[in-house]
């Protein structure tokens, strides 16, 4: 069975292993690099709690092989986060309006609404429930989670 | 549910693609998005010996307008097609057929190729590619051959592909003068496969009246409903014409059943898409036609 | 300020938003190994022989263990839920001889990792000879029907009644009476996480430890020492992040047995991971009930008796919890009216599907949309507005507390409320008058638009018992030890509030452990919404013992009464001068063996408390939705929901509404879309997302949620009632209601599929 060596870089950083040709992206992360902010929830594509960025686009990692992010550039929930004191507005906006509750769906969710607010910076409800229909959550009912990102919008938008 | 074990490639030119096909045979499988690929790995329910990744061969990714036609390498993916100017302004069908597909997540991985090869049967691209008279181009070490997007898909999950060929490019030619098109579906979620789909063309001529006319369904193949459409050559638009239609279009339209829905579900449904997608595509062909100086 | 009542920001949240919560998948220990589960691949079977040989030889694999490895090892116990009859039909951790539903487990692989471990699964040779499956309830109880288990004839596992008053009697007294047979379909919790455990056994001490276990922590504590013969002493569980419950996670189920089993076997860590087709196969279903019912009214639409017959479908196995979706069903069909003639007849049935656990609001979501749509079925019979046949059927506040009389297995005396009340307000904040003849213009337009009422009387807050330990320590933190469990629902901080307020502290120097069975002895848990009733009240018994406590050791140190001590911002002050205080950090080091024991004083500052009760606080309320129905398509559209229910006192109505949020998304997710569907043969159809559909944001409409404070409970020292269920309970019947009224036809049966639904639209244009 064929083995590779990868390099990537992820949340800015440069990160090398050795893979079997068939392991999943997310079990690279999580097992091999210990990133385990991103979360397995159906490994089928469907749930979107495996979400990451590769090269700024929300991808579903359970649907990547390893060898396949070999020279990208990936941002993970750890990433997301400006530093160790400090939170993104998104994650502030989520810990204000309870747009969590068991948290399994929130790192996908996180980095979706962070792709969405690039590309449309100010986008309806429509939109943002448009781009969340491909993450799951079962415990919010997604009203707060819609909330939250229109209010990250609104405090990215103004500057602050 | 992790996938079996495989060997993986990863050419970086179409020449070397298509000689490991060539060499590898039905052991292998090319990888383009890896949406609808993956998952069946995942669950095991497919387990191919070796795995041609096409992601790194990029004279297959392109978008472009050639001599009025649309071209569009087969590794493009749906995403680009959704967000392109072009595709916005001359062939909307596609734009509109794009982004039924999925999610935002699955659309930045998936191609329009992949999705073409994969054949689903409630697919949006195939059934907007046969409206549209698209054509595909299939190369093999050997050969290099164009079929028409109609005579692509054969049967469940099954296409004109033969050992050892990959579809490279599509290429749609441009649209009649005044048309207005419409794809429209109906499934249980957001972003879920179909139970029912209809892409349709019109355009109006000076009159008022159909002078080109597609509409196609989705079944276990895309169905190009010839007999709707040559029922509508000549008439003038109206919901009577058009449920008429329809009517013709689905008499005899063959469905699967399965927990979603029922055959006869599908099949009524799809008359129902039917009439919609043409009192939609006429609107938007008389818009068209308002907008351009006589 | 204080914090009950505030709409205060999470304490889990920060951990949660940097994906750094260690969630069972994410605990690694030391030389690791993955197991998987073999699981039957026929519905009913025997096994006839087990081979593993070409599965031994795999690279990597480690071992492979059946039912031969463990024998004598008995059945699962019920934990609630206790009907006689339940215990013939009780599961074994592996197969023995037979299989009972596809998924059943088989035989446990032990490898390096899940990849080869999933390789192994499939070299492993099982020969079954396939049985004849039944997948039906009503065809299980036919003679002649394929036997699950030996002791079961019919397949029934239990069967019982309740009857209060005379209902032949009332019957006979009616003006009219309405008959019909309803169904609601199998789903259930999926949450996003999968379950998993990770199981660690130290040979040389002796020690097994556990991380996964949530839920029931120390009932499964106690079953698992009873299954694998080990004192609970020698076996620690701890909880980790726990990815959603609602129910069905953290029941003791054949792994939480097995991968404990294997750790000691093999002498090594062993993580066990689920994946989603397990899961979907696996994990407790729930749901699917057939209701007989007939209902006898006046012709003013007040009810004079109902007689119902309940079939249970229990799937393969009775597990933990017993026959409760079907006891919680048979109480509370008549929900919050006045019902004085009731009888029912419950069957719980074996069939060769999944086994059947609790679901969030178990047997009310089900006996809720039965109701709703017989009083909708009165009033159109009748020609009365369905809310005036409600109105005439409530239960009235001067009739609290109300005793629904005897059930053999449910406590059932509401306990305070206006329901006529909150069913005004919700009917006046939804504006239903004004939607009636909303609804009314667009059908003559040609658009079938509808409104629907549910109202539901929720159960929550079960005992017997909490149990809570308030510490301070030597730094003045206060730490609570909380026999319940976090399933993400927020009960750390729900906690924290209650605790901070008690002693007056910061809330940031609260700190709340559970889920540990090395830090908390007892426990029961969190289901059914008891967590802030029971944890919460416990909790402040804790609290005050520790607040006596902390008024003594100042009072004795400062010389002043304790009567003249109050406790403000984290210290002990003098009333009238402030200047005189103590800090915790410092009472704290008084309260240190040495000092203590010279001063005659009990060392250290940490108070027990079990809060212990056998009545239940009851929450009550209304849904209220309006639908469009797409009369080509089938399809519906919501056009707006409420929810209104009152919880008593609310001690974080962030955390209530996103309760309410949350459930109404699993309640429209039942009615709309949510289905486990069996062939024939007992092989089921829904086995991964594309064919078991969850609600997407997409899906889900911006609802009102209003939770009030009217009638706190008398029956904790709180006043809350649990409000983790209202949100999801009514949603079936407001839904089927609107749609039947958009339509004019009856529904009667769940979930509201694009096909069954364009059949009520046939029939309402061809009037039948």
């Amino acid at each position: 069975m064929s083995r590779r060596r990868i390099r990537l870089t992820i949340n800015g950083r440069e990160y090398a292993g050795e893979v079997e040709a068939r392991k999943l992206l997310t079990d690279f992360l999580r097992d091999d690099l210990g990133l385990t902010g991103t979360h397995v929830g159906c490994e089928h594509g469907v749930c979107g709690a495996c979400t990451v960025l590769l090269n700024g686009e929300p991808v579903r990692s359970c649907l990547l092989f390893a060898v396949q992010a070999n020279g990208a550039a990936l941002k993970t929930v750890e990433g997301l986060a400006p530093n160790a004191t400090e939170l993104h507005p998104l994650q502030e906006k989520f810990w204000e309006l309870h747009g969590l509750q068991c948290g399994f769906c929130t790192p996908g969710i996180l980095l979706t609404a962070e792709a969405l607010l690039k590309e449309i910076p100010n986008p309806s409800e429509l939109e943002i429930r448009e781009w969340l229909s491909g993450n799951l959550c079962r415990c919010t009912g997604y009203q707060n989670i819609v909330a939250a990102i229109q209010a990250a919008a609104k405090r990215m938008n103004s500057g602050r | 549910m992790k996938p079996a074990s495989f060997e993986y490639h990863d050419p970086t030119t179409l020449d070397e693609a298509l000689r490991l096909l060539a060499q590898l045979g039905d052991q292998a499988r090319p990888l383009a998005g890896g949406q609808s690929l993956v998952p069946l790995m995942n669950f095991r329910l497919i387990r191919p010996a070796h795995l041609i990744d096409l992601n790194g061969v990029s004279e297959l990714s392109y978008l472009k307008a050639d001599n009025g036609a649309l071209c569009i390498g087969a590794t493009t993916r749906q995403r680009e097609l959704e967000r392109s100017a072009i595709v916005a302004q001359r062939w909307p069908l596609l734009r509109e057929a794009a982004g039924f597909i999925g999610h935002v997540q699955i659309r930045n991985r998936g191609t329009v190729g992949g999705s073409l090869a994969h054949a689903f049967p409630s697919a949006e691209l195939p059934v907007a590619t046969v409206a549209l008279d698209a054509s595909f181009v299939l190369q093999s070490t050997s050969n290099r051959r164009a079929v028409r997007a109609e005579d692509f898909f054969l049967s469940y999950m099954t296409t004109a592909l033969g050992p050892g060929e990959l579809l490279t490019a599509i290429e749609v030619p441009p649209l009649p003068a005044n048309s207005g098109c419409s794809y429209q579906e109906v499934s249980r979620r957001h972003g879920d496969f179909a139970l029912a789909g209809a892409a349709s063309v019109l355009a109006l001529d000076g009159d008022g009246a159909i002078r080109h006319a597609r509409l196609t369904l989705t079944s276990v193949t895309p169905i190009r409903s010839r007999e709707a459409e040559e029922f509508l050559l000549g008439k003038n638009p109206s919901e009577t014409v058009f449920r008429d239609a329809a009517r013709r279009a689905t008499e005899n339209l063959e469905q699967d059943s399965d927990i979603h829905a029922s055959a006869e579900y599908r099949r009524e449904a799809c008359a129902v898409l039917a009439r919609r997608a043409l009192m939609q595509a006429a609107q938007r062909a008389a818009e068209q036609a308002k907008g351009k100086p006589q | 300020m204080p914090y009950i009542g505030s709409r205060m920001k999470r304490k889990e949240d920060v951990r949660l938003l940097r994906g750094i919560g260690k969630y069972v998948g994410d605990i690694h220990r030391p030389g690791m190994a993955h197991a998987a589960i073999l699981r039957s691949t026929h519905a009913h079977a025997r096994i006839a022989k087990i081979d593993a040989a070409a599965a031994l030889k795999l690279p990597g694999v480690l071992g492979v263990l059946t039912a031969a490895d463990m024998p004598g090892v008995k059945t699962i116990p019920m934990r609630t839920g206790v009907i006689p009859g339940l215990e013939r039909s009780q599961q074994t951790p592996l197969a023995t001889n037979k299989v009972r539903y596809v998924g059943d487990p088989v035989a446990v692989v032990v490898a390096e990792n899940r990849y080869i471990a999933e390789d192994a699964l499939e070299l492993i040779d099982v020969d079954y000879e396939a049985l004849g499956a039944v997948t039906d309830a009503r065809a299980a109880m036919q003679p002649g029907a394929p036997q699950l288990h030996d002791a079961t004839p019919n397949n029934i596992a239990a069967n019982f009644q309740v009857h209060v008053g005379d209902v032949d009697a009332a019957f006979r007294g009616c003006d009219l009476i309405v008959e019909e047979e309803f169904s609601t379909q199998r789903h259930s919790a999926v949450p996003l996480e999968n379950r998993g455990l990770v199981a660690e056994w130290d040979e040389g001490r002796g020690l097994l430890t556990l991380w996964g276990p949530t839920k029931m922590t120390h009932t499964n504590w106690r079953i698992l020492s009873e299954l694998i013969g080990l004192p609970q002493s020698a076996i620690h569980f701890i909880e980790p992040e726990v990815g959603g419950g609602f129910g069905a996670r953290g029941e003791f189920y054949p792994e939480d047995f097995l991968i404990p089993f294997a750790a000691r076997h093999f002498r090594k860590p062993i993580c066990w991971l689920e994946d989603r087709s397990e899961n979907l196969k696996a994990m407790n279903q729930s749901r699917q009930q057939k209701h007989r019912v007939k209902i006898g009214v006046k012709n003013d639409g007040t009810i004079m008796a109902m007689d119902a017959e309940i079939l249970f479908d229990m799937g393969g196995y009775t597990r933990t919890h017993g026959g409760v979706p079907a006891i919680a069903a048979s109480a509370m069909l008549r929900g919050p009216f006045r019902v004085k003639n009731y009888r029912c007849n419950v069957f719980c049935v074996l069939t060769n599907k999944t086994p059947v656990g609790t679901y969030r609001s178990p047997g009310r979501y089900e006996a809720n949309f039965v109701r709703e749509r017989l009083l909708d079925m009165v009033a159109h019979r009748l020609e009365l507005d369905p809310a005036d046949v409600r109105r005439r059927n409530l239960i009235k506040h001067e009739e609290m507390p109300y005793d629904l009389g005897k059930h053999p297995f449910h406590y059932m005396v509401y306990d305070t409320g206006d329901l006529p009340g909150q069913f005004e307000r919700a009917l006046e904040r939804f504006g239903y008058e004004e939607l009636k003849s909303t609804c009314a213009a667009a059908k003559l337009e040609g658009r079938a638009v509808g409104v629907g009422i549910g109202c539901f009387v929720e159960t929550s807050g079960i005992g017997p018992w909490e149990y809570a330990r308030v510490e301070v320590d030597n730094a003045g933190q206060v730490i609570l030890y909380s026999g319940c469990n976090s399933v993400g629902q927020g009960i750390a901080t729900a906690l924290s509030q209650i605790v901070a307020d008690e002693l007056q502290v910061p809330i940031e120097n609260v700190r709340v452990v559970h889920g540990d069975t090395a830090k908390v002895p007892y426990g029961n848990g969190s289901n059914a919404s008891r967590s802030t009733v029971m944890a919460g009240s416990a909790a402040v018994g804790a609290s005050r013992k520790v607040k006596d406590k902390l008024l003594r050791l100042a009072s004795a140190s400062l010389e002043i009464d304790a009567a003249d001590l109050i406790l403000r911002d984290g210290r002990v002050v003098a009333r009238g001068a402030p200047e005189r205080s103590l800090g915790f950090a410092e009472l704290a080091r008084l309260a240190l063996p040495g000092p203590a024991l010279k001063a005659g004083i009990a060392p250290g500052i940490s108070e027990e408390d079990f809060f212990a009760t056998d009545k239940r606080p009851f929450p009550y309320g209304v849904h209220v939705a309006s639908v469009e129905v797409d009369k080509e398509t089938g399809k519906i559209k919501i056009l707006d929901y409420l929810v209104t229910e009152d919880v008593g006192r609310k001690i974080n109505p962030m955390i209530i509404e996103g309760q309410m949020a949350g459930g109404l998304a699993q309640g429209i997710g039942g009615a709309l879309l949510e289905e486990f569907v069996y062939d024939e043969d007992g092989q089921p159809l829904s086995t991964n997302f594309m064919d078991y559909l969850l609600p997407t944001a997409m899906e889900m409409p911006r609802a009102q949620l209003i939770s009030t404070e009217d009638f706190p409970s008398p029956h904790n020292p709180l006043g809350v009632k649990g409000a983790g269920e209202g949100g999801i309970t009514a949603a079936g019947a407001a839904l089927a209601n609107a749609v039947s009224n958009a339509l004019g036809v009856e529904v009667t049966k769940l979930p509201l599929k694009p096909d069954y639904v364009l059949q009520l639209v046939k029939q309402s244009q061809t009037g039948a």
